[in-house]
């Protein structure tokens, strides 16, 4: 038993500082982005959230060529993505995303330019592979008080606003006839989401910060039958699979010796194998997402 | 800018460009951006599979472009179509971070594969994009009318016999192909916005489908070349310029737009 735990957390796990480190922040990244991400389904904007966590790389970029905390780099860049949807904005759905595409092309051609000069003028080459696929044991310990402030702030402003959120999610029409300003909701949860993909794209970088936003919360709305327990199921497994891919990338460092892999596979292969477990006990939609759907989105 | 090494950069980019232009008008008239920003991004961990193990890249990116088509629509059957392109985004994503961190090429390799290398393309490789940008666009004239009939509207298009499942499974192979070749070169995260700019213009410029078709490729080939030449004076990524263009030429295609109904507005009143 004790030679099974000792394979399981090699030596060092439980009191290595960079591992504590990214738990925190992870954990609180996983939480607020599953929280998030549940809404983020029902409402049907996953390629605004992922396009979002995107555009964020060119402030994180930013922030590696102005020598300043990557955090407000992404979070900047994020809010002004935001902005940018929600001025443009068009309410239907297909112009919509078509602009979210030209404002996340836009933005991906500035990281790259960013990213140019970052590997010109300061000579940082990890700077691309930290920005898109996230540097999860480099995160300074430093940041763990402001992350957890914006974590706190997010799942408060959740609970304030959840009936009102969820009715304008479910059913726009309804909630503005019943005196809900749905303008008001829908760009308090762009905000929402800049914050969570901008803590997730701090963890396992921006490209990649899409799996904690909708992963667990697609797994949690298959089992789930009430969004409350969708919520908290996708939390829990956010966490969980945030802390596992940890836990397997510190391990890593055995098998293939002196080189670890990436703590990104492994939270997302975690995060797919559930989602791929929770559809086994009944293949039927809840919270009125449809089960089938033509492969053309409308 | 014309020298031999160039040469080979043009001939790629020019290709590029064409089909891009053509898939790229069906991309906006289905809404298919997402799926279209999708299939690059999960093809690019092919390029790095295919170093991995040791085979020419054209493999692994292939390879990659059908697990994304065949991901996307399996898993669409039981789920949201955003949410399944999501799910098969990251879960291909986060093999590519595998695939890249084993093979060693870890900085360069993401930045190349990411965002472009045009001023690298060799020889060999013009033979591989020639023959796939042939299909994808042979494909493409093939199926025009029955496509067009059904993006427009599904339900004329089942009266006539076209299946709905079937004709969005053969775009979205098309898609496939289509970014397996384009990658290399613009790189996988702005394939897409070659794609949605020139269409996003020319579609407010003309109603006619096939004068926006030439309008979409001409607006592509004069995107990319100009993005390659900028690209070669300032030595810039080429994938900020082709992102940047994109953007403009929607900027201008809504102003137009714009423009036309203020103007038709003014005649109204005028004339009255």
């Amino acid at each position: 038993m004790n030679y099974l735990i000792a394979v399981i957390f090699q030596p060092g796990f439980f009191v290595s500082g960079p591992v504590h480190t990214a738990m925190i922040i992870g954990g609180g990244a996983a939480i607020v982005s599953a929280w998030i991400g549940v809404f983020t389904i029902i409402r049907g904007q996953s390629f605004a959230g992922h396009a979002l966590a995107d555009v964020s790389s060119a402030g994180g970029a930013a922030s590696f060529l102005l020598g300043i905390n990557p955090m407000f780099g992404f979070l900047g860049m994020a809010v002004l993505a935001a902005s940018a949807m929600e001025f443009l904005g068009v309410s239907r759905a297909r112009e919509r995303d078509l602009v979210t595409g030209i404002v996340l092309g836009a933005g991906l051609g500035l990281t790259a330019l960013l990213l140019y000069f970052d590997v010109t003028t300061r000579s940082t080459t990890g700077a691309a592979t930290s920005v898109m696929f996230g540097s999860m044991f480099a995160i300074p310990a430093s940041i763990i008080p402001a992350v957890l402030i914006i974590a706190l702030a997010v799942v408060l402003l959740v609970a304030a606003i959840y009936r009102p959120l969820l009715l304008s999610s479910l059913d726009s029409t309804l909630a503005e006839v019943q005196g809900i300003n749905v303008r008001l909701i829908g760009l308090l949860h762009l905000l929402m989401l800049s914050l969570a993909v901008t803590l997730s794209a701090m963890t396992i970088g921006a490209i990649l910060s899409t799996a904690l936003l909708i992963g667990p919360a697609a797994a949690a709305l298959r089992l789930a039958k009430r969004p409350g327990v969708a919520i908290c199921l996708a939390a829990l497994i956010g966490v969980g699979a945030t802390w596992g891919g940890i836990l397997l990338a510190y391990d890593s460092y055995n098998w293939t010796p002196g080189h670890g892999w990436p703590v990104s596979f492994f939270i997302v292969t975690i995060i797919f194998a559930v989602y791929l477990l929770a559809g086994l006990p009944g293949r039927r939609g809840r919270l009125g997402i449809p089960t089938t759907n033509r492969l053309m989105s409308t | 800018m014309f020298s031999s090494f160039m040469l080979n950069s043009w001939i790629v980019a020019t290709m590029v460009a064409i089909v891009a232009g053509v898939t790229g008008m069906f991309v906006i008239i289905r809404g298919n951006t997402f799926a279209a920003h999708t299939l690059p991004l999960s093809t690019f961990p092919g390029a790095a599979a295919a170093k991995l193990i040791g085979v020419n890249e054209f493999w692994g990116l292939i390879t990659f472009a059908v697990l994304g088509v065949v991901g996307i629509s399996q898993l669409s059957r039981h789920q949201r179509n955003d949410v399944a392109t999501a799910l098969t985004l990251i879960t291909l994503l986060g093999l590519g971070t595998l695939f890249l961190s084993l093979s060693n090429e870890y900085s360069q390799g993401v930045y190349a594969l990411l965002f472009g290398q045009v001023l690298g393309v060799s020889r060999g490789e013009i033979g591989p994009v020639a023959l796939l940008s042939v299909v994808a666009v042979g494909l493409m004239i093939l199926l025009f009318r029955p496509l067009l009939l059904n993006s427009v509207s599904p339900d004329l298009g089942t009266a006539r016999g076209i299946s709905n499942q079937r004709i969005a499974l053969l775009f979205l192979a098309i898609l496939g192909l289509a970014t397996a070749m384009a990658l290399p070169v613009v790189g996988a995260l702005l394939v897409f916005s070659l794609m949605l700019g020139p269409a996003s213009a020319a579609r407010l410029l003309t109603d006619r489908p096939v004068r926006a078709l030439g309008l979409c490729v001409s607006i592509a080939l004069a995107t990319v070349w100009l993005a390659l030449a900028l690209s070669y004076t300032t030595n810039w990524p080429v994938g900020f310029f082709v992102g940047g263009f994109a953007a403009l030429s929607y900027g201008l295609g809504r102003g137009w737009a714009w423009a036309r109904a203020a103007r038709s507005i003014h005649e109204v009143i005028a004339g009255r």
